[in-house]
């Protein structure tokens, strides 16, 4: 599921279940969750990035 | 004459030297309470009596010769998440009414063992989520130094309890920096240690693979002596004063900036750089280290803890909403629209951090942070400004301590120079294994600022 269709249904849920208040913490989330898909420590089914990053931490 | 003895390592030396009963120093502790509680709420339930007992029993076996070790006839509060024989763990929550413990968690239970006097179940953030104490069933901590200000959270009342000098310690949680936060906030030292050292059953779990148990005391050595004996289930007998501390001098520590120091209250900045020219001074030798995956701490931890402590509270999310806090509902409703993929990506980002600082630990000591990047903040702000920018006070307060949640390193809040207006700073320390990082913090703490 993309961040988007994610965010707009949980949006919708919450609407649903009358927390509109949660909207805001809900984008925060889609946020997040964008940030953790682009991370450069994800791997994928090319193979192209099945190495974790190493750390070098000099 | 001498100052009345505040710290543990003070006190448990004039009780060997009858200088002092511990009736004497739980009443003192008590008459606090009654005098500053109505002000502070640190508070939720004071064992004024249970307490007194305690510390009558601990002067008894002690002029009989039975010496528990340092914690004996120490007056202690207790952060209300922790399970008490026969007493309410409230959690600070309207959710846990008429809860009665059946038995002390093990944490309590050894410092039972070892003879702590227990004064009180302190005030906290509702169910530990936050880091103001403004949400509670039971009403806001007030910071012991400035009312407007909060003391920091979760373990907020235990914070304010130590400073206002209504207990010689308190036991916390931390599971995004709720023992280091306070202490920063408070000027007191919060050891964190490392992740499952020390048992947490008994306690009011908020994110089971970042939950951790720990004090907030008045020094380093104090938080040493109470660590040792919540670290072993055999109780610590021995009351002999601990060996001196390493030299400073030929010590290598890491100094994390970037991340760590791009956000940072002027103030704040100010004190911990004067901090590090003490230690440069002292021979201790700053190399800058970095974690290159640290700007991605907060969007791994709140996938990981909110789910975690979704699965906890669904069932009284649906039965019983109205019985939490808006902002606590609201941020565990939060965690249950968190999807297995993106916590699975949170878990490799968690294993991609931890080989991050286990390879910054690599040929040092320690490393070095400030423990959180602005002073106490103000009750009902929901931002604060840092430099140019308004920053959400929550993720301010969390962004120097959560990361070491989700690693497991230990870490430990000592106090640096207060700011201009008096507030308390503090510097963050993190090692391998906590012993090491206790010898490393006695060794800097004299440096790091002028304690409490």
């Amino acid at each position: 599921m993309t961040i988007k269709v994610w965010l707009e249904n949980a949006i919708q849920d919450a609407e649903r279940r009358r927390l509109t208040a949660l909207k805001p913490l809900l984008e925060a989330l889609a946020r997040a969750a964008s940030s953790l898909r682009m991370a450069d420590w994800n791997g994928d089914a090319t193979g192209e990035h099945d190495e974790p990053p190493i750390a070098d931490a000099r | 004459m001498p100052a009345e003895p505040r710290t543990i390592t003070e006190v448990a030396r004039a009780l060997r030297a009858r200088e002092i009963t511990a009736e004497a120093v739980t009443e003192r502790c008590l008459q606090q309470i009654a005098d500053r509680n109505p002000s502070i709420n640190a508070f939720i339930t004071v064992l004024a009596d249970q307490a007194l007992g305690q510390a009558r029993t601990a002067d008894r076996e002690l002029a009989a010769g039975r010496d528990r070790g340092l914690l004996h006839g120490i007056p202690v509060s207790l952060k209300d998440i922790f399970d008490v024989t026969g007493t309410a763990t409230t959690a600070a929550s309207r959710v846990r009414e008429g809860h009665v413990a059946r038995r002390d968690a093990t944490s309590v239970a050894r410092l039972r063992e070892a003879g702590a006097v227990f004064v009180g179940k302190t005030n906290l953030h509702e169910f530990a989520l936050g880091t103001t104490n403004e949400d509670s069933a039971y009403g806001p901590v007030r910071h012991p130094l400035d009312p407007g200000r909060s003391p920091g959270g979760s373990s907020g009342g235990s914070a304010a309890s130590v400073l206002a000098g209504m207990a010689c310690a308190s036991m916390g949680t931390d599971t995004g920096g709720s023992i280091r936060i306070p202490s920063a906030a408070c000027g007191l030292v919060g050891l964190k240690p490392a992740y499952g050292e020390i048992p947490t059953e008994g306690v009011v779990p908020l994110s089971t693979t970042m939950d951790h148990v720990g004090p907030l005391c008045r020094s380093v050595e104090d938080a040493a002596i109470v660590y040792d004996v919540l670290r072993s289930d055999a109780g610590v007998k021995t009351a002999a004063p601990r060996a001196a501390p390493r030299d400073a001098r030929g010590m290598r520590v890491g100094l994390l900036r970037g991340y760590f120091t791009a956000l940072l209250d002027p103030q704040v900045a100010s004190s911990f750089e004067a901090a590090c020219e003490r230690l440069r001074s002292a021979g201790v030798t700053l190399d800058e280290v970095a974690i290159p995956h640290a700007n991605e701490t907060a969007a791994i931890y709140v996938h990981i803890a909110l789910a975690e402590a979704a699965v906890y509270h669904a069932k009284t999310l649906e039965s019983r909403p109205d019985d939490y806090t808006m902002n606590v509902r609201l941020r565990l409703e939060m965690g249950r629209y968190i999807i297995a993929e993106d916590y699975v990506r949170a878990l490799r980002g968690r294993d991609v951090l931890v080989r991050e600082v286990d390879a910054a630990l690599v040929g040092y000591d320690a490393l070095l942070l400030p423990a959180m990047a602005v002073p106490a903040t103000r009750l009902g702000a929901d931002t604060v400004r840092v430099g140019g920018s308004e920053e959400p006070v929550r993720n301010i307060t969390l962004r120097l301590t959560q990361l070491f949640n989700v690693t497991g390193h230990p870490a430990i809040s000592v106090p640096c120079e207060k700011t201009l207006d008096g507030l308390p700073v503090g510097a963050q320390l993190v090692a391998t294994r906590t012993p090491g990082l206790l010898d490393v913090a006695r060794a800097l703490e004299p440096y790091l600022g002028p304690g409490t």
